[in-house]
């Protein structure tokens, strides 16, 4: 059979196909990390901790997100499709009240946003919501 | 320090003791990311906002670590409990070392 | 015809699934109603009713102008503020020295652009000759951080003011140039600004939601480059998105189109600085 256009391209789109399988976990794995370093390898469950993100964001530039996790010390929000996965983290002191935050974020792409929240009590919890980010067709 | 960077903070004048107040607070500042290529196709260095900091005579807020991820004019909500009369005092810290402060008062009566 | 109603039919579809964003929205601004839907005029006879760009906008870009903090561009208004009253040029002098309090321009931002002499006036042009003229200072930009923070203020003075922009009698000669522009076809895509704002409002292009193109809202602040835009500046980048070389900013071309979009939007009210995509 030899080298034909048509046993190129299944060669090609099977190695695609591996590349990408391959390619998940490398990518799952630097959320992990932040994940993994603020948790301490703990499980982080889900609880109280909300998270307000568009359904669809109308510029990935300027998202606007609201994360609350009623008793939490501190919160990390991480974007998983970023090139960088970190956001930012809210840590509450002593004059905090609601331990709630909102900000704007920058979306690179449809993905999700996780936010993980340390409680007082030493435990953790996690929430994420998916925002569809989408290239503007004019724009200028 | 970065050009043109100005704060905005929103806070209310008076209080009742104990209340939990909203502070909003903006400050405008281009938050280069570092993915950003030039002309020629070389990356424009990181140069961002990466701390803000609220605090009540003395004692903190909030304090934010903050990467790249958040957009161009920073823009943090979030709240306070007001015990008695003080100042609130804001800091930004730049990635260039700059500091940018600023300073609000609220009256409990 | 056949595009044009493929697109509007996928259009609704989409224009489902973009939380609540429609004709419908009311707007109100720090407790002051705004207009931002109004019969057409005559003058604008392939329009029914007149909308800002505001109600075509998702439910959280529409909150940003709601309140004059959460709107991002108050702080380069803030910015204005400071130039306000910043001496500078040979003349010693700021703008607060001749007009004390920026207050007084309510009204003006309603108003423009205006035709004086033939030509076309626009807040620019009036900005830079008190600084090039009265202040002995160096004229700004069109589109630059400085002029559009003073227009921003100065346009701010007239918010929740209906535009009423003349465009008979010494205007009108501009108002037909602006006319034909917004008309005439352009750029490698060979589109018109009617063939989006005026046959496709409300319809999606790609992910975009297409306004009618108003003006009312100018300096606004944009999401996408999350600083204040000027009117000329907004037409400068659609061009280029229809792949045609742009006219000047503050030439006559734009000055020209500038007046007639003004009249396009009469009855909307001023809502410098607005926010959109």
């Amino acid at each position: 059979m030899g080298l034909t256009r048509r046993n190129m391209m299944l060669a090609g789109t099977s190695a695609f196909a591996v590349a990408t399988f391959c390619g998940i976990p490398v990518l799952a794995s630097a959320v992990d990390e932040h994940i993994a370093d603020f948790t301490g390898g703990a499980d982080a469950v889900a609880g109280a901790i909300e998270l307000d993100a568009p359904e669809i964001a109308e510029n990935g530039n300027t998202v606007p997100i609201t994360v609350s996790a009623p008793g939490a010390s501190s919160i990390m929000i991480l974007a998983a499709g970023n090139p960088v996965p970190a956001v930012a983290t809210f840590n509450f002191g002593p004059m905090s009240a609601a331990r709630s935050g909102s900000t704007r974020i920058r979306l690179a792409k449809t993905q999700d946003v996780i936010a993980v929240a340390k409680m007082e009590d030493g435990s953790f919890q996690t929430t994420q919501a998916t925002v569809k980010v989408t290239i503007g067709g004019c724009g200028g | 320090m970065a050009k043109g960077v100005k704060p905005r903070v929103k806070v209310p004048k008076t209080a009742a003791a104990g209340d939990m107040i909203t502070i909003k607070t903006l400050i405008s500042h281009k938050m280069e990311s570092g993915q950003r290529k030039d002309k020629d196709g070389n990356k424009i260095p990181r140069s961002i906002i990466n701390r803000f900091t609220c605090e009540f005579n003395g004692q903190s807020v909030i304090d934010v670590t903050i990467e790249p991820a958040i957009s161009t004019n920073p823009y943090f909500k979030f709240d306070a409990v007001v015990p008695e009369t003080g100042e609130f005092k804001f800091t930004w810290y730049d990635d260039d070392g700059s500091v940018y402060e600023t300073a609000k008062n609220i009256a409990v009566g | 015809m056949t595009v044009t109603k493929l697109i509007s039919a996928s259009a609704l579809v989409l224009i489902g699934g973009l939380a609540q964003a429609g004709e419908s929205d009311t707007l109100s601004v720090e407790g002051q109603a705004m207009t931002t839907r109004v019969a057409a005029q005559a003058h604008t006879p392939n329009l029914d009713e007149v909308f800002s760009g505001w109600v075509f906008r998702t439910d959280e870009t529409q909150a940003l102008q709601m309140d004059d903090f959460e709107n991002p561009g108050f702080v380069f208004v803030d910015k204005g503020i400071d130039l306000y009253a910043k001496v500078d040029g040979s003349e010693g002098k700021s703008c607060a020295s001749c007009h004390e309090n920026v207050e007084d321009f309510a009204g003006l931002r309603a108003s423009m652009p205006r035709v004086v002499d033939g030509d076309v006036v626009s807040m620019e042009n009036m900005v830079n000759d008190c600084r090039t003229e009265r202040m002995g200072a160096d004229a700004w930009k069109w589109s630059s951080a400085d002029m559009t923070a003073i227009t921003a203020l100065i346009g701010l003075q007239s918010r929740g003011m209906p535009v009423n922009v003349k465009f008979d009698g010494d205007a009108a000669a501009q108002w037909q140039k602006g006319k034909e522009l917004y008309y005439t076809r352009v750029g490698q895509l060979d589109m018109s600004c009617s063939n989006c704002h005026e046959d496709n409002y409300g319809n999606m292009i790609r992910a975009d939601h297409l306004s009618q193109g108003q003006t009312n809202g100018f300096p606004t602040y944009r999401l996408k480059n999350a600083k204040l835009n000027s009117i000329h500046g907004r037409f400068k980048g659609c061009m280029k998105n229809i792949r045609a070389t742009p006219f000047k900013e503050g030439g006559e071309e734009f000055q020209a189109l500038e007046l007639y979009l003004a009249s396009r939007g009469n009855g909307l009210t001023v809502e410098t600085p607005s926010v959109r995509n």
